[in-house]
């Protein structure tokens, strides 16, 4: 098997593996760092499930070669929270009921994230744009714009 | 121990709260185990080759290349997977559609598996295998596959449920006739008479998650399932009869799942998982990709549905019929005869007459899709409702209430109905402040009913006391959205204890007894049943332990918010003991404490809901936004009103998305032209408004807490609502779902506008 040895950064941490050169940054992710946390729901960037961040910027990681992570810091669902303390995107996604099967919700979390660091104080219509990339086949995405609205007035309080 | 069902009219501390979900934190934090996410020391990739044929005899399958590959752990094709079902047709149906033997149903129909060590030595693999095909003529199209002509898909099919019985085969499976009275005599009686025909394309589940499993079967012939399924008991079931094991030495844990909506009641690959793990004796890991999903699991079916409706001028229906074809994919099913059932579920009829065809076409088997059957028959026979409301001049919400069932009805599907919710949610929307809302140009409002029967069934809890106190509560039903927090908020009420002190977990099917799959809203209506029993079961016992701790007969003990009392003056100077106090005893008072139930959860009260709905059409490029929604339902008892709403709100966001974009696109070919999420698009945040939801709570008369189902009803209005909103919007009538773009210029095409 032609190989790379990828060096990364994964939620703060420095990591490496070796991965073969086609596969994806999403599998390898999943089988080869054990972030399972990252979902596949499509494998073509069609459903925001295995969104992350790459140098901070949002992707869909099935998008990404995972050779193409060298040298480059990854954030995902498993990083978001600070030891014990919770980010504010998942007490809200909890307390509003913003989840019922849930493989969606780190995706989602990655993506709201990403749109409150841009944009502290965003409207309902700019929340909905910001997270239409991401599909949600349980909710009606009704009590996900809810929790994002309230973790962004919580994160303003800060 | 038999227990009294009826609802009681019991106060509620906790019932009703907006508690966390215990599954919460793993959820967000990415913990939680979903079908793809567990691993087993050695495991293979398993991966399917498919059929690229609408219908193919399969001449011959050389594996022998794919075998050779260095890595290649296990080949297979149907002569691997014997026929063990022993005459029953329908497990060999379920066998068939997981691997094609001797012809392919359908695009996408599996022919051969293998096992290999990684993804690419599989996939290597995969197309090693050489398949020689002879094309069939194909049908598609459910009308198309009903003519005299038609390619039959199937030798061994003979229309039941008509006389004579027919000679020839055919692909209409069955005709299945409800009602009661005399149609034509009222159709007679009649002032006005609309008759309409109608179409719904395919659609399917679209849960996020694919299917996914791990499978390990021993030399020892015990095995071990890891799926993500929404019943992990029938799975069982099917799985050991199909590959010939024994019941209980096959272990089926259900992962977390990732929304099913019944596409996970069914089986679809598992069995294919095992034998590559005996055949390989390594465990294999099974995981559809997207376009597998859309091509290879069951999506709901295409309709094509006929309604006449009759009217007196004071709005009063003197007759009702409709006649409803079913598409149902590559093997027999029911759909068309559910859809018979639930046409006119809504109204207090005296002559009615629905008639249901099931109808094999060359597309995937089709499975149940939340309320399966009825929103169809909703779209249908909602449309015509509305028409007939004009026609005679009348409000079609009063219309609709002046008809509406009510208790001591016989429904059109044969039984009586107890206390039942169309008529409030009928009100409930007529005074809605939407209703009153006001409309810009080009748009429109419209509103529809739906029903849906509900289900109990076979189920067995097990909830244990720990020394500490807390409470280990142990269902059979997967949780499909948050049902474990209704059921630890039912456990810790019957206890009379904090809903923090009560763990929910869904246990596998090594350690509880049967339990029916997660289907038809049976989750909490079921489960909730058999947790307050089993919670009785333990507060007996605790009122035992506590008779021994204090030395008097158990007779002068009671239970009482969430301690046990002792009665009568001689025992007033007994302090009450609470649930942890026993419990810390209970190594000395006869050890562990627990309840135990095992019920056929029967009664499921039947569930009604009115949605109305606004949307604006742009009549330039015929693109239709939902502006406002509208969802009233009954509930029976909202154990968990966030997760109520999340049903309620979730279903009519899969019925927006069905009414006005889904569809399964077939070319001449019978090939599947879009199988993927980009090309079958599901409803995104932007295309949506919020949805407004309004719960009635008519206790279900067969439940202690007056439980009702919650899950499926509310698919059920939105084509119609939408359709009636989009007809309104545009003066033209809308009679084919989806309304994409095209088809409704088509429509304001033909109609001149």
């Amino acid at each position: 098997m032609s190989g790379f040895l990828v060096s990364t950064k994964i939620n703060g941490d420095a990591f490496q593996f070796a991965c073969p050169s086609e596969e994806t940054l999403l599998d390898s992710l999943r089988n080869r760092v054990g972030l399972t946390g990252v979902k596949e729901g499509c494998g073509t960037g069609d459903c925001g499930a295995c969104s992350i961040t790459l140098d901070g910027s949002l992707v869909c990681s099935c998008l990404v070669l995972a050779a193409e992570a060298d040298g480059r810091e990854i954030g995902t669902v498993e990083g978001l929270s600070d030891g014990m303390k919770l980010h504010p995107l998942q007490e809200k996604f909890i307390e509003h009921a913003a989840l019922q099967c849930g493989i969606c919700t780190p995706g989602f979390l990655i993506s709201a994230k990403a749109l409150l660091e841009k944009n502290p104080k965003p409207s309902e219509k700019e929340i909905r744009y910001a997270l239409a990339g991401n599909l949600c086949r349980c909710t009606g995405y009704d009590k996900i714009v809810r929790a994002v609205q309230a973790a962004a007035k919580e994160m303003r309080k800060k | 121990m038999s227990h009294d069902t009826s609802y009681t009219k019991q106060k509620f501390k906790l019932i009703g709260s907006r508690v966390n979900r215990p599954d919460g934190i793993d959820k967000v934090t990415g913990r939680a185990r979903y079908g793809a996410d567990a691993s087993a020391p050695g495991q293979l990739v398993g991966k399917v080759l498919r059929s690229p044929h609408a219908h193919a005899l399969i001449k011959k399958i050389d594996t022998t290349k794919a075998e050779k590959l260095p890595g290649v752990k296990a080949v297979i094709t149907s002569a691997d997977m014997p026929d063990l079902t022993g005459g029953n047709r329908s497990m060999l149906d379920i066998l068939e559609n997981c691997m094609a033997r001797g012809r392919a149903l359908y695009d996408g129909h599996a022919v051969a598996a293998v096992a290999a060590v990684d993804e690419q030595t599989a996939r290597q693999a995969l197309k090693l295998i050489k398949v020689t095909y002879k094309r069939l003529p194909h049908v598609t199209d459910v009308d198309k596959a009903m003519l005299p002509g038609a390619p039959v898909i199937h030798d061994w099919v003979f229309t039941s449920g008509v006389d004579p019985k027919p000679e020839k085969a055919s692909n209409v499976v069955q005709r299945n006739q409800f009602g009661h009275g005399d149609v034509e005599a009222g159709f007679a009686e009649a002032d006005v008479i609309v008759e309409k025909t109608f179409k719904t394309e395919q659609t399917h589940q679209g849960y996020i998650e694919p299917h996914a499993c791990l499978a390990t079967v021993g030399p020892d012939g015990h095995g071990d399932l890891w799926v993500t399924t929404q019943g992990h008991f029938h799975f069982r079931q099917v799985c050991a009869a199909l590959i010939g094991m024994d019941v209980a030495k096959l272990k089926v844990t259900s992962s977390e799942i990732g929304g099913g909506f019944g596409g996970k009641t069914h089986v679809w690959m598992e069995p294919v998982a095992l034998v590559l793990a005996r055949e390989a004796n390594r465990p294999v890991k099974l995981v559809m990709s997207r376009e597998e999903v859309f091509k290879a699991t069951g999506p709901t079916s295409s309709t094509s549905v006929d309604v006449k409706i009759g009217a007196k001028k004071n709005g009063t229906i003197t007759a009702a019929a409709a006649e409803l074809r079913y598409q149902g994919g590559a093997f027999p099913g029911i759909w068309g005869m559910l859809g018979a059932m639930t046409s006119f579920a809504c109204y207090d009829l005296k002559n009615v007459q629905s008639v249901g065809y099931d109808v094999i076409c060359n597309r995937p088997k089709v499975a149940a899709y939340r309320a399966p059957s009825a929103p169809m028959a909703a779209f249908g026979i909602e449309s015509t409702m509305d028409l007939v409301a004009e026609e005679i001049g009348m409000d079609p919400v009063k219309f609709r209430i002046k008809n509406a069932a009510k208790e001591g009805t016989q429904a059109s599907y044969g039984p009586v109905y107890g206390p039942i919710g169309i008529g409030p949610t009928l009100k409930a929307a007529q005074n809605h402040p939407h209703m009153k809302a006001k409309l810009r140009k080009n748009q429109g409002r419209g509103m529809a009913c739906g029903f849906w029967f509900n289900f109990g069934g076979q189920t067995c809890t097990d909830l244990n006391i720990g020394v500490d106190g807390t409470v280990s509560l142990a269902v059979g039903t997967v949780d499909v959205g948050g049902s474990r927090a209704s059921l630890g908020l039912i456990a810790a009420e019957e206890l009379g204890i904090e809903y923090e002190q009560v763990k929910v977990h869904i246990a596998d099917t090594a350690s509880l007894g049967h339990n029916d799959t997660t289907e038809g809203s049976r989750g909490t209506f079921s489960s909730g049943m058999a947790t307050i029993f089993a919670a009785r079961d333990a507060k007996d016992e605790l009122c035992q332990r506590a008779a021994k701790m204090w030395d008097i007969p158990v007779s002068a003990v009671a239970w009482k918010e969430g301690k046990a009392v002792a009665k009568g003056k001689r025992h007033n100077n007994l302090a009450p003991l609470t649930l942890k106090e026993i419990a810390a005893k209970s190594p000395n008072t006869g050890g562990p404490i627990a309840g135990h139930n095992e019920v056929v959860a029967d009664g499921a009260g039947v569930s009604f809901a009115s949605h109305i709905c606004d949307v604006e059409v742009d009549p330039e490029t015929g693109a239709t936004k939902v502006i406002r929604y509208t969802v009233v339902q009954d509930a029976g008892k909202a154990i968990h009103p966030d997760y109520v709403e999340g049903q309620f709100q979730g279903g009519a966001a899969q019925g927006i998305g069905w009414a006005l974009n889904e569809e399964y696109i077939y070319g001449d070919d019978g090939l599947l032209q879009n199988a993927g999420f980009l090309d079958y698009r599901i409803p995104v945040c932007s295309d949506l408004p919020f949805i407004d939801t309004e719960i009635l709570e008519i206790p279900n008369p067969n439940h202690p807490y007056g439980i009702r189902g919650v899950g499926e009803t509310s698919i059920v209005p939105p084509l119609a609502a939408i359709g009636n909103a989009v007809s309104n919007a545009v003066g033209v009538r809308m009679t084919h779902v989806p309304m994409s773009p095209p088809r409704i210029l088509k429509a304001l095409d033909e109609a001149g506008v």
